[in-house]
Formats: C-alpha cells, sequence, structure tokens
C-alpha cells in the first residue's frame, strides 16, 4: 500500500517484525492477544486506553509535525 | 526439439507501448529472440510457433491468455515452452510467469523464462519454475538466452539441474538434499574462518531481506480524510464466508462496518491459528478498533472511515504469497479513495 502512496500505521505488539520488515509507521498495541485492548482492566480504562492508542496512530498519519 | 515461444509486442515485432492492447497473434516460425533460441540450441531445435501478445492485454485478460496459449502449447505437440527474456518489464514479467507455470502444471513439458531480479513476475513464481537471471535490458541478450538454452536442454533431456549459482538461473527458495563431505560443525567453523579471514564464502541459509519502502507523506488534513481499518489478525464474520485460512492464508475479504459504531463478538470468529484468540472473541474492538475510531470520525478527528474492514490472516506464509495479498489490498485501497491505513497486527 505505501508503494501506491497511501500512508499506512501498523499497530502491533510484535515490534521486531515490524521492524524487520520496514513498517514506516509504528504504534506499539498493548499485547499480542489485544493489539487495541487490554482485557485485565476495567472496560471504560480499557475504551479509554483504546482511544488512546488510536490517536497515536491517527497523529502518525498527520503530514503536519511529522518528518516526511 | 520443438518449441513453443512467448514474446511481448515489443519483442515480438508488433510495436511499442502504443501496440500494448493487442490480443494475442501467432507465427508458425521463431521471431526475435526465438532466432537465437534456435541457433544456441542446434541439433533441429526448432520454434514451431511464437504467440505474441500485447503486455496491456495479456495482463488485463490473463485468464484468458492462459487458456489460449495452453491450448495452442498442446496442439503444437511441444518439448518446451520458452517465455521472454522478459528484463524488468513487469507485464511481460507476470505474464511469462503465469503462461510457464500454467503450461508446466496441464501439460506436463517443461518451460524456461528469464526476468530481472526485481521484475514482480519473479515474485510469484520463482518458487514452481526455472528463471533465468536476465539482467535488467537487452544488453546481455546473448548470454541470457545461452543460459536458457542450457537449462532448456537439460530440463528435456530430464538431466540434473545443478544450482541457481551454477546454471544462472534465480534462486527458488527450494531446500534439497545432498551428500555433503563436510559434517555441519566443520562447514560452520570454515565460514567463521573465512569470514574472519574476509574471503567469501556461501552461507547456507540466506536471511529473507526487505527492501525498503519509501515512506509517504502523511494526511494533511485527517479531517477531510477517508480512513480505511485493516487486521492480518483473522478476525472473519461467523462461518467465514470467504474461508480464509488460519494458517499460510491466500483470501482476504472485505467486510461490512458502515452501520456499526462497535463490533460485537457473536457476530465474529477468528481464523487464526497463532495466538489464543479468547480475548478478541469476547471483543473484536479489540483487533480492530472500530468503537474508539467511530468516536473519533464523530468528533469530526477524522473524515470517514470506509465502510469495511479488511481482514486476513497472517500467519506462516510464503513471502510470495503476502506479497500478493498486499499489492491486491493495495489495488482495493486506491479503488475506494482511502488517503490513510491503520493496520493491526498480531
Amino acid at each position: 500500500m505505501e508503494k501506491a502512496g497511501v500512508p499506512v500505521v501498523q499497530m502491533t505488539s510484535a515490534l521486531p517484525i515490524a521492524k524487520m520488515v520496514g513498517s514506516n509507521r509504528v504504534v506499539l498495541g498493548a499485547g499480542i492477544v489485544h493489539v487495541a485492548g487490554d482485557a485485565s482492566l476495567p472496560a471504560d480504562e480499557e475504551k479509554a486506553l483504546r482511544r488512546k492508542l488510536v490517536e497515536e496512530a491517527l497523529d502518525s498519519l498527520k503530514a503536519e509535525g511529522n518528518a516526511d | 526439439m520443438r518449441i513453443v515461444h512467448y514474446l511481448n509486442q515489443f519483442f515480438g515485432g508488433i510495436g511499442g507501448e502504443e501496440e500494448a492492447n493487442s490480443p494475442l497473434q501467432e507465427a508458425d516460425n521463431a521471431v526475435g529472440p526465438g532466432r537465437l533460441l534456435e541457433q544456441t540450441l542446434g541439433d533441429g531445435a526448432t520454434v514451431v510457433r511464437t504467440l505474441i501478445c500485447g503486455d496491456n492485454h495479456a495482463v488485463e485478460n490473463q485468464e484468458e491468455l492462459v487458456d489460449a496459449v495452453v491450448e495452442r502449447v498442446r496442439e503444437a505437440d511441444a518439448d518446451l515452452f520458452v517465455a521472454g527474456p522478459c528484463f524488468d518489464a513487469g507485464r511481460y514479467g507476470m505474464a511469462a510467469g503465469a503462461l510457464c507455470s500454467a503450461v508446466q502444471t496441464e501439460l506436463g513439458i517443461p518451460a524456461v523464462t528469464a526476468m530481472h531480479e526485481e521484475n514482480p513476475g519473479v515474485d510469484l513464481y520463482r518458487e514452481g519454475l526455472y528463471i533465468v537471471d536476465s539482467g535488467r535490458n537487452a544488453a546481455k541478450m546473448k548470454e541470457v538466452v545461452q543460459r536458457m538454452a542450457g537449462l532448456a536442454r537439460k530440463l528435456v533431456a530430464g538431466d540434473p539441474i545443478g544450482l541457481p549459482r551454477e546454471e544462472g538461473y534465480l534462486t527458488r527458495g527450494l531446500i534439497r538434499d545432498q551428500f555433503v563431505d563436510k559434517s555441519s560443525a566443520e562447514r560452520l567453523v570454515d565460514m567463521v574462518l573465512a569470514k574472519v579471514q574476509d574471503r567469501s564464502f556461501d552461507t547456507e541459509m540466506p536471511v529473507t531481506s526487505f527492501e525498503p519502502v519509501a515512506r509517504p507523506r502523511g494526511v494533511d488534513d485527517l479531517s477531510q480524510a477517508k480512513v480505511m481499518l485493516i487486521t492480518d489478525g483473522g478476525l472473519v464474520p461467523k462461518g467465514n464466508p470467504d474461508n480464509i485460512e488460519g494458517m499460510a492464508a491466500t483470501r482476504w475479504g472485505a467486510y461490512d462496518i458502515s452501520g456499526a459504531d462497535d463490533l460485537a463478538g457473536e457476530d465474529y470468529e477468528i481464523s487464526h491459528g497463532g495466538y489464543d484468540p479468547r480475548f478478541v472473541q469476547a471483543d473484536p474492538d479489540r483487533l480492530v478498533p472500530l468503537d474508539a475510531l467511530r468516536q473519533l470520525e464523530k468528533e469530526g478527528a477524522v473524515g470517514k472511515i470506509h465502510g469495511e474492514f479488511l481482514s486476513t490472516s497472517g500467519l506462516s506464509n510464503p513471502l510470495s504469497n503476502t506479497r500478493r495479498l498486499g499489492r491486491e489490498m493495495a489495488e482495493k485501497v486506491k479503488q475506494e479513495g482511502v488517503d490513510a491505513v491503520i493496520l493491526t497486527s498480531t
């Protein structure tokens, strides 16, 4: 997709793999088994965590403030 | 030896890019590189039929082309099918790879082609084919055809084929059994010594390399942007309608989320054999964070979430496969006018 010019952010907890394949934008997820959540948290805290992760992901997709 | 040879419009002498839409046509003699091939093979080798097709036509009508070419090769009672050399011409390479692979499988006769290492046809077909390393352009046509002829002779005679560097074909990524004189410990020490003494040596286990992809510029205004969610965590609707395999997946799917604010576990299942799926099963937003992204869409932080998420299963998958899946998804992303992608990976 990036070859086609569309920016992609990868949210993952397997950082070494993302680095190995050369992902250009990476957000560290909250665990392999729940990348965008955390089953050990109460529901509202988990939602807040997910929102924070998605905001981080969106931030990394912005042109502004990112070295291109 | 009876040979059928496939060429694109350029090497087939029809014309350049302006003829890229030409449909399949044929000649009953050798054309262009085919003449050189005949000469090099000598010994009564004859190109009994040359098939020529425009690059665009070939790629846009690949299935029909494959059927038609297999039929022509069958009629010609050929001993060998040759395509190219294609050098770094991508469409040509894709067609040549598809044709060689179909002729080999369906007719059981050997096929040989030649491409530059970075031709997209190499990624897709290297495991199943002998693809001679052609370099980028036609400068070394003669050497390339010589290597193709050498391989072809052996394949038709059923002689054993040497290693890639001996025969001049691109590595296929296959491991084969071989008797050796030294134990692995001795070979390892030899390699270490060669390394510290700056002598050359061949690894027995090449590390897969990933060519860097330039980082595309980010989105100027996310509040106007269309964002798509993709996952390789294997989330699929209940019943797995596209039968996406839980490992070495060959398919991906696009699933409607246009009316949803939240993903419910009872509507989905997970086809992925590589992680404990219970947490995502209980709440799929933990993998495809639709609820949070929908909220941000409502608040205006992003323009629009694309109406489907894409999903496949990223586990123990040969690169040739995953690269194809990626290319297909990229086409979809372009088609739908998506500006940015959030990809969640397990």
